[in-house]
């Protein structure tokens, strides 16, 4: 597809509002980095800086971060205890609820918290894997597509190309369906829709980084490509790859839970949240909390990751701090 | 232009090609249908017989180019389940998908763009503040619990609306409504940064120097040129929709393409993936390059910055 840098990426669904491309004329127009603590920072100012960086959606992130990590501690069922006794119990604050299951249970009597608490463990684990390798991958590919251009860069971005011009949800799907929906399938998957996004942002940030002054005096200094890219390009490339990392795993959990809710992700008993939302489906006009609960944890996550992303960026493209 | 319109469909054909050959690829690596598709009892010289008969003892290439040639003439093969041309199920279903895109569309047009618009012309206002938060919140909210809330509210308790299917007016309102939110938070979030960009450029100055309304100056100078990039994102998902609409055509019982994949994909009705998978990808493409061409068309710079 041959479509204008800055319109495809909200086309593809890439959260960032405006691609660092350098525009003519635009004397700020250059890649973005902006490093903790300057020489003349008072220790409190760092403080601030760092919590502007981190804002509510961090700590949220790390709180869901931790709950997931201390989910075997915290959860007062163990995963796989069931009680057919206590089916479809109410969480607390409705009338019938009791402390034994402070957010209900579901139709085979299993504890509703404990599975959320569980089902953090999956949902971030697999949305995290995916984000890191994929931006291992999309980030590799993007310094050489930046970098050496010519042949590599025709062919990596041909690939995105097509990858970008297929409805993604659908491919998704059917590569679900035709193989197994294995965990490692899911990853895949995920990697698949992610790289791309890595793989772009980073071209054109290693595109302009290429062509400023250092690397230019580096590469005048007879500096070997190797260590030009690692040395000199690649710290450009930190900044904006942590701000996507973190719009990207909030994709990645919407994206997850959706297969997992249509029965494509993970599979049953291993609990997810896409997937107890799917189990509670049918119970939506009597038992609402299966589905609204595990639905409302997602909510929340990824809300916390957008909003992390956005104070990440706030923070670290000086473009946007004037105001 | 000519060469401009040449390049581009021709780019067009090498991007079907490459989706027929990553569909051709996901359909040989997913296992030998002799094994899938007869029943274990089936010995080996079944085995061969059938892999004959469809031509899979042939080489990939081979495989490949007569697979090439059956798509170009929109053979599918039948449908495992009812027993009919694959592509004509899948289009049977053509309308429903249209009329869900097309009203989830007008819907967030309708209330995203104004949302953008006015969002941008008082940035960091508190209008502009509440718009990017009911964004955030509408990127961050999953389609099918959205779907099923409401299901749990409109539905159950309020009765206004039937709980799913199709049929009347009244079935469309709440797969339209959720779908549209989502398109309406991307639509607004894009219009606000696009006119942004617009708001600050000379010709605005100029403009508001001239003596124009905010009103006249916000409409045709600065909306106008900021909305090719919005049409192209309303482009792109007329034809992510027409097959990505899945899971809120799963969670309403729309009968329309999404819902079909996934049925077929329970049923492992293959022919029937694989004709809905190739149909929405090729028209997404076609979407694409008409958007592109009619860019080409509107703004003369395109046809020579990329070639």
């Amino acid at each position: 597809m041959r479509v204008p840098q800055e319109w495809s990426a909200a086309s593809s669904g890439e959260r960032t509002e405006r691609d660092p491309e350098p525009r003519p004329g635009s004397p700020g127009g250059r890649a973005s980095v902006g490093g903790l603590g300057g020489p003349f920072e008072a220790p409190h100012e760092i403080g601030l800086r760092v919590w502007r960086a981190v804002g509510p959606g961090g700590v949220v992130v790390a709180a869901v971060v931790l709950l997931a990590l201390l989910a075997p501690v915290l959860a007062p069922h163990s995963l796989g205890a069931f009680d057919l006794t206590h089916r479809l119990t109410p969480p607390i604050w409705d009338a019938r609820g009791d402390w034994t299951h402070p957010l209900g249970t579901d139709t085979l009597g299993r504890d509703v918290l404990s599975r959320i608490l569980h089902g953090a463990r999956t949902s971030l684990g697999i949305a995290g894997a995916a984000v890191l390798l994929a931006g291992a991958l999309g980030i590799l590919l993007g310094l050489l597509s930046g970098y050496a251009g010519s042949w590599a860069d025709g062919v990596i971005m041909r690939l995105a190309e097509i990858q970008l011009s297929f409805p993604y949800l659908l491919l998704a799907i059917a590569v679900m369906a035709l193989f197994k929906p294995s965990l490692v399938n899911l990853i895949v998957v995920l990697v698949l829709r992610s790289w791309v996004v890595y793989a772009r942002l980073i071209r054109v940030v290693t595109l302009s980084a290429r062509e400023r002054e250092f690397v230019v005096a580096a590469r005048a200094l007879g500096g070997r490509a190797a260590r030009i890219l690692f040395r000199h390009i690649a710290p450009n490339v930190v900044g904006p790859s942590i701000v996507v990392s973190s719009f990207q795993l909030a994709e990645l959990i919407i994206v997850e839970s959706s297969l997992s809710f249509l029965g494509l992700g993970v599979q049953p008993p291993t609990p997810s949240w896409g997937g107890m939302v799917s189990e509670g489906r049918d119970y939506v006009g009597s038992a609402w909390w299966i589905s609204a609960l595990p639905g409302l944890a997602i909510v929340v996550t990824v809300l916390g990751a957008n909003l992390f992303g956005d104070a990440l960026r706030r923070s670290l493209d000086p473009r946007l701090r004037v105001s | 232009m000519c060469r401009y319109v040449v390049g581009r469909v021709l780019q067009a054909v090498v991007a079907l090609l490459g989706v027929t050959c990553v569909v051709f690829l996901l359909v040989s690596l997913s296992g030998d249908p002799a094994f899938i598709l007869l029943t274990p009892e089936a010995g080996e010289e079944q085995r061969a017989a059938f892999r004959e008969l469809y031509g899979l003892d042939q080489p990939l290439p081979v495989q490949y180019a007569r697979y090439v040639s059956h798509v170009a003439r929109g053979d599918f093969g039948s449908s495992f389940a009812f027993n009919r041309p694959a592509i004509q199920v899948v289009l049977e279903r053509l309308p429903a998908t249209l009329l869900l895109t097309a009203t989830a569309i007008a819907l967030g047009v309708v209330v995203g763009m104004p949302a953008g618009v006015a969002a941008a012309s008082k940035a960091s206002g508190p209008l502009d503040r509440l718009v990017m938060a009911l964004v955030l919140l509408g990127q961050s909210v999953p389609t099918f619990w959205l779907g099923l809330l409401m299901i749990r509210i409109f539905a159950v308790n309020l009765r206004l609306v039937p709980v799913s299917g199709h049929g009347t007016v009244l079935h469309l309102v709440m797969p339209a409504v959720a779908l549209g939110l989502y398109l309406a938070a991307l639509l607004a979030r894009l219009t606000r940064s696009e006119m942004l960009e617009a708001l600050a450029q000379d010709y605005v100055r100029t403009a508001r120097a001239k003596g124009l309304s905010e009103r006249v100056v916000t409409v045709a100078h600065a909306l106008k040129n900021a909305l090719l990039p919005i049409v192209t994102l309303i482009g792109l998902q007329l034809g992510a929709l027409l097959g990505g609409a899945v899971v809120t055509e799963t969670v309403f019982a729309w009968p329309g393409i999404g819902s079909l994949v996934l049925d077929a994909i329970l049923r492992k009705d293959y022919p029937v993936v694989l004709a809905a998978v190739e149909f929405v990808a090729a028209a997404f493409i076609v979407i694409n390059v008409a958007l592109d061409l009619l860019y080409g068309y509107l703004d003369p710079r395109l046809r020579t910055a990329r070639t």
